[in-house]
Parts: C-alpha cells; structure tokens; sequence
C-alpha cells in the first residue's frame, strides 16, 4: 500500500463519517461543526488529486463563508429543535429504501464503468494555471455569468432579509437637496435691545 | 489509486445526502446541509474524471457548481430568515401556503 492509499482511505473515512455526522447529529450546531469537517477532508482529496485550486477554494469559500452562514442562521434563530426531530422515525423507512436504492444503482452502474483502468499518474502540470487558462478563454461567458449570479444572490438576499425600521432618524438626501434659502431660513428685523 | 475509489466515495456521500433529507423531513436547515452533501459529491465526481482524464474542463464546472450552490444557500437561508420571522417555525411541513 503507497502512502497516497492511505492518506485517501484517511480522508475517505473521515468524509463519510463526517457525512453520516451531517445528517444524524442531534444538534444542528455540531451538523455544521461536521459539514465543515466533510468540507476540509473533501479539500484534502482535491489536493490527492491534483486540483490545489479547488482545494483552496473550498476552504476558503465553503468552510470560510457557506458554512459560517449557516452557523449564524443556526445560532441566530431561536428554533425548538427537539419538536423538529419528533416523529423523523416515520420517514427512516423510506429513506432507508430510498438511499439503498440509491447506492444499488450506482454500484450497478460502477460495476460496468470502464474506470478501472485509469490510474493516477504524476501530475507535474501548475493546476491553477491550467484553470485560469480554461476559465478566461474557452469559459470566459459562463465566468461572466456566473459573476451576475452571485451579483443577483447578494441583493436578493439583502433584499429579502432587509426589514424597515420605525422610529429611526434617517439622512433623506432628495429631501436635503430639495431646500431652498426661501423656506429655510427667515429675515427678521429686531430693533435693538429687544431681542429675546 | 484507481477512478473507482472516488466514484465509489462520491456515491455514498450522494447518498448520504439523499438519507439525510429523508431523515430529517421537517428541519430546513438539515434539508439544506444534505443539498450541500450532494454537490460535494458531485464535486468529487467532476474531478475525479477531470483529474483521470488529463482535462481541466471537469475541475471548471465544479468551479461553477460551487458558485451556484453558495449563491443558493445565501437565498435559502435568507428565505429562511424571512419565513422564520414571519411564521416564528422553520418546520416543512408548515410551508404549505401555496397548496403545492
């Protein structure tokens, strides 16, 4: 056995667990704390496989940002988590079935890929040189797209969470500009020594 | 190390995912965890063939998957946010206002 056997058995292992961790965990916090932990072991088997880039991205984007969100939603949001899991026995049948299934199909399919003769090669190619040359040249639409994606994903989401205030003092800049010298400030003659 | 190792890996994360929205019908929150479980799946998928077929394409669209799914779950948990203050719940089985 080479050691990349058994740094991806290491990883492997360590994804499902954390997987099986994602979906079983009684307190949605530690669901997040494990997502996590899938996220960084998958990051590891990215680096296993060449794509340093990704590995990075995935660090950086989905345990430095995704799942930091849901964490805030978890911990922000006073849920009754208990009542949510009452009666989830009901549906462990079907899913069970269901994800059974599931795995039968695509072992079936596995069982007839032609994949087995692939093997890793040594990869002495810069992985994030080949992607920025793919991902400017060849995808550079799909890349302006995916940009308007995000773009559309911020404002909608400040969109939707953002609430008006009551009671709140705020600048009206339109209001501002609106003013005049005619109904913002009064002459007054005062004789003197009368002024208040 | 052979393709099938990371096609096996990913089709048990799949179908963890798959397990865990069953599991957890009611929790949103969950629901949207094991969404996330299933484009990382998918993600291993797309390099593991990009990787064992000497093109960069597969490791492109993962870039895009990623995109999408981030911009999916700021929606979702900002829909949830919403849903939650105005209905004080963020149960499924609630969200039933559209008769769908």
């Amino acid at each position: 056995m080479m050691v990349a056997d058994v740094i991806f058995y290491l990883f492997a292992t360590v994804t499902v667990l954390s997987a099986l961790g994602v979906v079983g965990a009684r307190n949605p916090v530690h669901s997040v704390l494990f997502l996590v932990l899938a996220f960084f072991s998958t990051a590891g088997l990215f680096v296993l496989m060449g794509a340093e880039f990704l590995a990075a991205i995935l660090v950086m984007v989905y345990m430095g940002a995704v799942a930091i969100l849901f964490l805030f939603v978890v911990m922000m949001l006073d849920v009754d988590f208990s009542m949510l899991r009452r009666e989830s026995v009901r549906y462990l049948p079907m899913g069970f079935v269901v994800g059974a299934v599931m795995l039968a199909e695509l072992g079936l399919m596995m069982a007839h890929h032609p994949g087995e003769g692939l093997h890793l090669g040594l990869d002495n190619t810069d992985n994030t040189l080949a992607i920025g040359q793919a991902l400017y040249t060849r995808f550079l639409y799909p890349f302006e797209v995916a940009s308007l994606i995000l773009l559309v994903a911020l404002i909608g989401a400040v969109a939707l969470t953002h609430r008006e205030r009551k009671r709140v003092h705020r600048q009206d800049i339109s209001t501002q500009l609106a003013r005049t010298k005619e109904d913002a400030v009064e002459l007054r003659k005062v004789a003197s020594g009368e002024g208040a | 190390m052979s393709l099938n190792h990371y096609l096996v890996l990913g089709a048990i994360l799949f179908t963890i995912g798959i397990f865990g929205i069953f599991l957890n019908r009611r929790n949103v929150i969950i629901i949207m965890m094991s969404i996330e479980l299933i484009l990382l799946a998918v993600n291993i998928n797309f390099v593991a063939f990009s990787r064992f077929m000497g093109n960069v394409d597969g490791q492109i669209i993962t870039f895009f998957v990623m995109t999408v799914a981030a911009a999916e779950a700021a929606i979702g948990l900002a829909i949830l946010v919403a849903f939650f203050r105005n209905r004080a719940t963020i149960d499924v089985e609630e969200i039933d206002s559209m008769k769908g």
